[in-house]
């Protein structure tokens, strides 16, 4: 009982905030609601007995890419007038399709048809004696090897393309070029010159 | 004691909220950008109600590899923002026209 109470108060705080994030004028403050969305589900992952994955949410989403969100929009200069104009016109499209997905969903969800019996039988069935994170782990590098090393190539083209795209070259920085300086020769350099040495016949004198 | 049916429905309703969201915010680029987030969720929600009622694992390792990818996406679709923004002064979609799409 007392369970079913945390997980609607946190599910409506997640709605109403997922509503802000959609709605409220100033990019700021959508991304300060989808801090308070993500949250919130990290909450109802762990009440959902995801631990880790609860953990996860808030460490990489709250933690890092919500910075990220909170850091571009502050970089940007943003012209709050004209990214809202249309907002009202879309709003009389955009509400009753979301209304009617939202409506066929839940149809398809309250027609039985996925009733906790009528589901298939487990084929990675979750051992009762191991903590998530450790059961998690036993999985993730044995079965699902693969996936989790093409998930870590996907990150490593992120950071490649991040670093790409955003990269710019100004013209009269001062910068070395490893390869210029490996490359060089002796004979491009150094130039030995004979210079004919002084006699020492006028000191001698 | 929570059911399936309550996870699915606040997916259902997040899945919902993130479309709107998409069809509200046409022209601003990072609002888009976070709807996509909420609509992500949504389907993390689905997973994770489905991973316990069933007792099966895999639904909460696919959710770790969906984690995975919305990063990456929202990093590069912030770079592509950034670099936006430097040539053109503004992140607002309909001016984005030089194609004629």
């Amino acid at each position: 009982m007392i369970e079913q109470l945390i997980f609607y108060v946190f599910a409506l705080v997640l709605l109403f905030a997922a509503t802000m994030v959609i709605t409220v004028r100033n990019p700021v403050h959508a991304a300060l609601f989808l801090v308070l969305a993500f949250f919130n589900s990290a909450v109802l992952w762990v009440m959902a007995g995801a631990e880790f994955l609860g953990i996860v949410l808030v460490l990489v989403y709250v933690g890092a890419v919500m910075v990220l969100f909170l850091f571009v929009v502050m970089m940007l200069d943003l012209n709050l007038g004209s990214l809202r104009e249309g907002f009202m016109r879309h709003f009389y499209i955009g509400v009753p399709i979301a209304v009617l997905m939202a409506v066929q969903m839940l149809l398809v969800v309250g027609s039985g048809l996925f009733a906790p019996e009528t589901l298939p039988e487990a084929r990675m069935p979750i051992p009762e004696d191991a903590g998530n994170t450790h059961m998690l782990g036993s999985v993730l590098y044995t079965v699902y090897v693969y996936p989790f090393e093409l998930a870590a190539v996907i990150l490593l083209v992120a950071i490649i393309a991040a670093i790409m795209l955003t990269l710019r070259r100004r013209e009269g920085t001062r910068h070395q070029d490893p390869g210029k300086q490996v490359r060089v020769r002796k004979a491009d350099r150094l130039r030995v010159v004979n210079i004919p040495s002084a006699s020492r016949k006028s000191e001698q004198e | 004691m929570i059911e399936l049916s309550d996870y699915l429905v606040l997916g259902a309703i997040l899945f919902a909220l993130g479309m709107a969201g998409i069809f509200l915010n046409r022209k601003n680029a990072i609002v888009l950008l976070m709807s996509i987030e909420l609509i992500l969720l949504a389907v993390n929600f689905n997973f994770i109600g489905f991973s316990t009622f069933m007792g099966d694992l895999a639904g909460q390792v696919f959710v770790f590899f969906i984690l995975t990818v919305a990063a990456a996406e929202s990093a590069i679709g912030l770079a592509i923002m950034v670099v936006l923004f430097r040539n053109r002064g503004t992140i607002n979609v309909g001016d984005l026209d030089s194609m004629k799409g």
